[in-house]
């Protein structure tokens, strides 16, 4: 075995794995890390493609962002265990079918026929001056520009719609004005007053 | 890479059965360990350096009792840590309580693999480097938030919290604020953008990228749990934030994490602002050529020496900022000006201003 194959079977081995202790995981939090674990193997297995780009990019939006926020979402839930596993027997007749409709489905159209290599030759191996993000951008922003625009107008619109979700009319909403905290002086506060030595108004009871 | 080339081919001539896989990877551990352990003296002479530093600020003398002038505190303190017992709380997720500074220390090292110390002093050269950088630094974060939810106590999950808000929210003003290097530079290479500064010291970055140079120092420090953003820590509101249960090597090891940033950010700085391993005095008449012999490596961290001073002088100077007033200043602030920056920078790249374009 070369040591390309070595790390495919390792990168390999661990996505799989991960993927199904994510998946039968009781604590959401372990399950979060399994799954940042799945992106780093799948991250090992682009590079392996001579994609570094596209690894580096999985890492720093999913790992980096999205995952963070599973997290610190799974942080503020109190899950509760038992809810999780009601009715896993259920589901299970139900489940199996989908899962196996959705193997045999992806058996038939990635199968050897569509994508073996008599179809799809192995690509030739890149030279080492060879720049995937350079070759990557120029076709983003040539061949692919509209539909690169489109994406992008659609991901704004999306948080537009978030935003618009969770907004609040002027009138209910709490805020600061920082100028006016910022713009704060001892006199507006602190009020200084002079009291006089033997007062004898001073009630001392 | 003269010099690694040079060792490599001594190896490889001293030992003939010493090939192949076995070989370049035992290559690039003593690569990785010659980076490592000064590293690590860096990181303890820092937090000497931090204490002297604030304590003249402060008017005190800062640490003078261990060694000549207190020079051996730093291993007195790495022994002391060394030896001390390692708590596990009540109920604790013993795993991720023991991963968590694991997740910490090993992203803060695996980034400098990328760093170029001087013209062919780095361990690889990979051709998307800073991207590679900003990935590998936003795994940190994960240190951070395990310690707090592992730890099973109330501080500690308040303090990752904040630090995880915090992080994500600044992480994109970096990308934003080194989006305008990249695009003067035209490189995600950190190579090829310390190449493209070449020329004299009007040719850095510094002078288009003023605001973005100040942006990204500060956004270092947030980044990084610096004062005044120290709110992760914030001793005074939640005690010690994340670290609270952490006793022992568990809690140096994110001492560790935390400097080894610190010096990461600085040159950082140094790379995409000033001109990474180029003299100061390149291109000046006579002057230059007297300092052409000083290798890249010394003005790397001469000039990275001034920003990791400036996390300092910024600790001792600034009151700790309010947990929105930061929000604030990355959403509101920062996010919106470097957005604008990259236009402005779009427009000089355009009319080809200055000699950086």
């Amino acid at each position: 075995m070369t040591s390309a194959q070595i790390l495919f079977y390792t990168f390999s081995f661990f996505l799989v794995a991960s993927s199904l202790i994510m998946i039968f995981a009781k604590n959401a939090a372990k399950a979060v890390l399994f799954l940042v674990l799945a992106f780093f193997s799948v991250a090992g297995l682009w590079i392996l493609l001579e994609a570094e780009f596209l690894a580096i990019t999985l890492i720093l939006v999913y790992v980096g962002a999205v995952m963070v926020l599973f997290l610190f979402v799974i942080k503020m839930l109190n899950i509760d265990k038992s809810t999780l596993r009601a009715k896993f027997a259920g589901y299970l007749p139900l489940g199996l079918i989908v899962a196996a409709i959705i193997v045999a489905e992806m058996t038939m159209v990635l199968g050897h026929e569509q994508f073996g290599l008599n179809i799809y030759p192995a690509p030739e191996k890149a030279s080492a001056d060879y720049s995937n993000i350079t070759i990557l951008a120029l076709q983003l922003y040539t061949d692919y520009v509209y539909p690169f625009e489109l994406a992008a107008v659609l991901l704004l619109i999306a948080i537009i719609a978030a935003i618009a979700l969770v907004h609040r009319p002027e009138q209910n909403r709490k805020k600061q004005d920082i100028s006016e905290q910022v713009s704060v002086r001892a006199k507006d506060r602190l009020r200084i007053v002079s009291i006089a030595k033997n007062n004898k108004e001073v009630n001392n009871d | 890479m003269g010099f690694w080339n040079a060792i490599t081919n001594f190896i490889t001539q001293t030992i003939p059965w010493f090939d192949g896989i076995l070989a370049s990877i035992i290559i690039i551990l003593i690569k990785a360990f010659a980076l490592i352990i000064p590293l690590m003296l860096m990181v303890a002479y820092f937090t000497y350096a931090e204490r002297k530093v604030i304590g003249y600020m402060q008017l005190r003398l800062g640490p003078n009792r261990v060694g000549p002038k207190g020079w051996l505190q730093p291993i007195a303190d790495a022994v002391k840590l060394m030896f001390k017992e390692i708590i596990f709380p009540t109920k604790a997720d013993v795993y991720l309580y023991l991963l968590a500074p694991v997740l910490a220390i090993a992203p803060a090292i695996a980034v400098w693999a990328v760093i170029p110390l001087d013209a062919d002093l780095y361990i690889a050269n990979l051709d998307v480097s800073l991207l590679y950088i900003l990935a590998v630094g936003s795994i940190g974060v994960y240190g951070i938030i395990l310690a707090g939810w592992a730890s099973n106590s109330k501080y500690p999950l308040l303090g990752a919290l904040r630090s995880a808000s915090l992080l994500v929210s600044y992480e994109i003003v970096i990308g934003f604020a080194l989006v305008t290097v990249v695009m003067i530079a035209g490189s995600v290479n950190l190579n090829a953008i310390v190449e493209a500064q070449k020329g004299s010291i009007l040719h850095w970055y510094w002078i288009p990228l003023f605001p973005m140079m100040i942006i990204f120092f500060i956004s270092a420090l947030v980044e990084t749990n610096r004062a005044p953003f120290d709110v992760v820590e914030g001793e005074s509101e939640i005690v010690g934030g994340t670290h609270v249960e952490y006793s022992g090597m568990t809690f140096a090891v994110f001492f560790l994490a935390e400097y080894a940033n610190m010096i990461l950010m600085a040159i950082l700085a140094v790379i995409m602002f000033f001109g990474g391993w180029h003299s100061p005095f390149e291109g000046v008449p006579y002057i230059g050529e007297f300092f052409s012999w000083v290798p890249g490596l010394v003005w790397v961290l001469a000039k990275a020496t001034f920003f990791m001073f400036a996390y300092l002088w910024v600790r001792a100077t600034f009151p700790r900022f309010r947990y929105d007033q930061i929000m604030r200043l990355s959403w509101k602030v920062f996010l919106p000006f470097t957005i604008a920056w990259i236009f402005v920078v779009a427009l000089m790249t355009q009319l080809k201003i200055g000699p950086w374009f």
